[in-house]
């Protein structure tokens, strides 16, 4: 192995980054290569979060198993729940109620705009700027304020049921979730004059880590790193589920392929998560939250999968029945293993110090890599 | 003006009608070791407080507010903290240069306090070539950082320090300079000379605009020499976790903290002296009415207040931009600082021989 990453050639370097390092965002251990400062050689190495979360599914009931998910990638846990409840629905046909389709989708996108919030402090903080963090955070915790009044949690919710939605909104969620859009909007400005306007953020940005839309498709990659190469992956567009193809939003694309064009991805997917809250948050339907569920659920025998479109691509749920109240074999198709799948790629013959720019617009997310 | 030069006096001639001159000398001497080392530790506290409160003033939280009132005590309670902390040394490491690092650092920060005038008539030691006495010890500063980053055994420290390398000699061009930029026209590299060629305008006024790009360029390289954020790639947390110190703890790691932030406010107060004046109050020309009530303001105040300010910046830089690469850091200084600084010090040249300066 250790003649495969080159290290055997005259001057080359090998430096472990991780599993405990600052620039990984958790336990991620690198294995670089380097020749000087230049990349060689990037092998991830994972396991060091692994809960064998899939086989922990297989003794959980259909209704339990949804609240395992929210440990994947806890930035999404809501989209990933909802991702579960959909498979589910879909194996039993269960009409779920307009009401409950619109929470869900008022809650995912909210919960993609904290996770991008989150994605552009640290970000930010890769490239070594530590204000942004703290005004990202500003914003997110006013998301999570949200959350926590009406599902009872601010990380892994855990809000959503098979047929629906756990409880009925909070009083509040309308005004709170009106009082946030407005505050964002007052404080979107500084996002673009701080850091995407910066000359230093742009020059470390603009033409690293470039991904063509070929290598995108060819590694499996989806979200906004595929987007940030050109590549149409909306599932929201192209697979719609729950009311999306009644909505107005753009889907967006970059085409540079590089860090600054998966950043530009980002930022602006915000602004279109805020479009799609803005339509919905004054018209939420009367009647109710969840549909009549059997207390005990079996799913017909057979395949099921759906996939969702989370904040870091999409996310696929693959469970196979026997007929039984728990799942034979459940499968994630996780968009975190596919992105970081071509850090290899992108980061040979680069910097170190870009490096971390380039794990930073793949918006990794670790516990979701290993499940 | 008021002056300090008379109590100085008191205490010197005190000393040599009391002891015979060497020990006065010796005296002295110690006093001023003494001096030093409180400004050195005091200049610890103070800036490491006011960091903190800066950055969580830009950062919208409150910062260090709970030790003492508004959390004054805070540097105190850190550094008993790190006195008490272990200090440990790797297995593999070279032990003699990895505890030698941290003091040659310290020592370089202190030395550098020598020629600093800090008030009218403060100076502990108004060499003639002052300037260039801060230029040349101030470089001693990259052989400890190379030290610590070749002697720690870690190959995070060891690129820490490469690049630390690199990039000190480098920016010390364009600092040196800016400097000369504005020595040109002053004719002295002391202190004291410095500061009183100023008493009818500061440089930065007088000197037109070249005087301003070397005092812009001045602040870009010691932000730089400081290996401080935009600069601060021999530490570059996310990238080599700590760079040159990852593997310093307790005091030792405090001396390289401690010597950083000293050496912020050497390279500051260098620069509140060569371009706003040093402790010379703020002077129009021939306003004589205007520039006597700028008198009644102390002359430390106006040294402090300035260097303050400077620091300011210095502080604000780190808490806004992110970290440049290092080669472009390199391209930065090489492609662009240098050919302009030495086109800035040509045309300074030419000013003065044509005297077209105030």
């Amino acid at each position: 192995m250790v003649e495969a990453l080159g290290s055997t050639q005259e001057g080359n370097l090998i430096i472990n980054v991780g599993p405990q390092h600052p620039a990984t965002h958790g336990v991620l251990h690198l294995v670089i290569t380097l020749n000087g400062e230049t990349i060689v050689h990037v092998e991830p190495h994972l396991g060091y979060i692994h809960r064998s979360i899939e086989k922990m599914c297989e003794s959980l009931t259909y209704r339990q198993f949804i609240y395992v998910t929210s440990r994947m990638d806890y930035l999404s846990s809501h989209i990933n729940n909802h991702a579960c409840a959909l498979t589910v629905e879909k194996g039993m046909q269960i009409e779920v109620p307009a009401r409950a389709q619109v929470i869900r989708i008022l809650m995912d996108e909210l919960t993609r705009i904290a996770s991008h919030e989150l994605w552009w402090g640290a970000m930010a903080m890769d490239l070594g700027a530590f204000t942004p963090f703290f005004h990202a955070f500003r914003e997110r915790e006013s998301i999570n304020d949200i959350m926590e009044e009406t599902c009872g949690a601010r990380l892994t919710m855990n809000y959503i049921v098979p047929g629906g939605v756990m409880q009925d909104i909070h009083p509040n969620f309308q005004n709170r979730v009106k009082a946030f859009l407005k505050m964002y909007k007052s404080k979107i400005h500084e996002y673009d004059e701080m850091v995407t306007g910066n000359i230093i953020f742009q020059n470390r940005m603009k033409n690293i880590g470039v991904l063509s839309a070929e290598d995108a498709i060819s590694y499996g990659c989806t979200g906004p790193t595929a987007r940030g190469s050109g590549v149409s992956s909306d599932i929201r567009k192209i697979y719609p589920y729950e009311i999306y193809n009644q909505l107005d939003f753009d889907e967006v694309l970059e085409h540079g392929g590089d860090s600054f064009s998966r950043y530009m991805v980002r930022i602006r997917e915000m602004q279109e998560s805020i479009k799609i809250i803005e339509q919905l948050i004054d018209h939420i339907p009367e009647g109710d939250f969840q549909a009549k569920t059997k207390a005990v659920l079996k799913l017909p025998k057979g395949e099921f999968y759906t996939r969702v479109e989370t904040a870091r691509g999409e996310l696929g749920v693959y469970i196979v029945s026997e007929g039984g109240t728990t799942p034979y074999r459940i499968k994630f198709r996780s968009p975190g293993f596919s992105n970081l799948s071509v850090l290899n790629h992108i980061a040979r013959g680069s910097k170190l110090g870009d490096l971390v720019a380039m794990m930073g617009t793949l918006d990794l997310v670790i516990p979701d890599i290993d499940r | 003006m008021w002056s300090l030069q008379k109590i100085a006096n008191t205490i010197h001639e005190w000393l040599n009608t009391t002891f015979n001159s060497t020990i006065a000398t010796t005296i002295e001497m110690v006093i001023a070791g003494v001096a030093v080392i409180t400004l050195f530790a005091l200049l610890g506290l103070v800036l490491v407080l006011m960091e903190r409160r800066i950055a969580a003033w830009m950062q919208i939280r409150l910062g260090p507010n709970r030790v003492g009132p508004q959390g004054l005590l805070q540097s105190m309670a850190d550094t008993i903290k790190l006195l008490v902390k272990e200090g440990l040394t790797p297995n593999g490491a070279d032990k003699f240069l990895f505890n030698l690092a941290p003091f040659i650092a310290m020592i370089v920060a202190m030395l550098l306090m020598a020629p600093i005038a800090f008030a009218k008539d403060f100076q502990l030691w108004d060499l003639n070539i002052g300037v260039l006495y801060i230029s040349s010890v101030s470089s001693i500063m990259v052989i400890s950082i190379l030290m610590a980053g070749w002697s720690s055994n870690n190959k995070y420290s060891l690129m820490g320090a490469m690049r630390s390398g690199a990039q000190i000699v480098s920016y010390e061009l364009s600092a040196g300079l800016a400097i000369l930029t504005i020595i040109v026209p002053i004719g002295s590299l002391q202190f004291s000379e410095i500061v009183q060629s100023q008493v009818n305008g500061w440089w930065i006024f007088k000197g037109h605009i070249p005087a301003i790009i070397a005092f812009v360029i001045f602040m870009i390289a010691v932000t730089a020499e400081t290996n401080r954020a935009p600069f601060d790639l021999a530490e570059a947390e996310s990238e080599l976790t700590a760079g040159f110190h990852t593997e310093y703890s307790g005091m030792k790691f405090a001396l390289f903290f401690l010597s950083e932030y000293v050496n912020v406010f050497i390279v500051c107060a260098v620069g509140a002296t060569l371009f706003l004046g040093g402790w010379m109050p703020f002077h129009i020309g021939h306003w004589e009415s205007f520039n006597h009530m700028m008198d009644y303001i102390p002359s430390s105040v106006w040294f402090f207040g300035k260097t303050f300010a400077l620091i300011f910046l210095i502080m604000w830089f780190r808490w806004t931009f992110p970290r440049l690469r290092i080669d472009q850091l390199l391209n930065l200084e090489w492609k662009y600082l240098l050919p302009i600084s030495m086109f800035n010090l040509l045309l300074m040249t030419a000013l003065a021989i044509l005297g077209w300066y105030f």
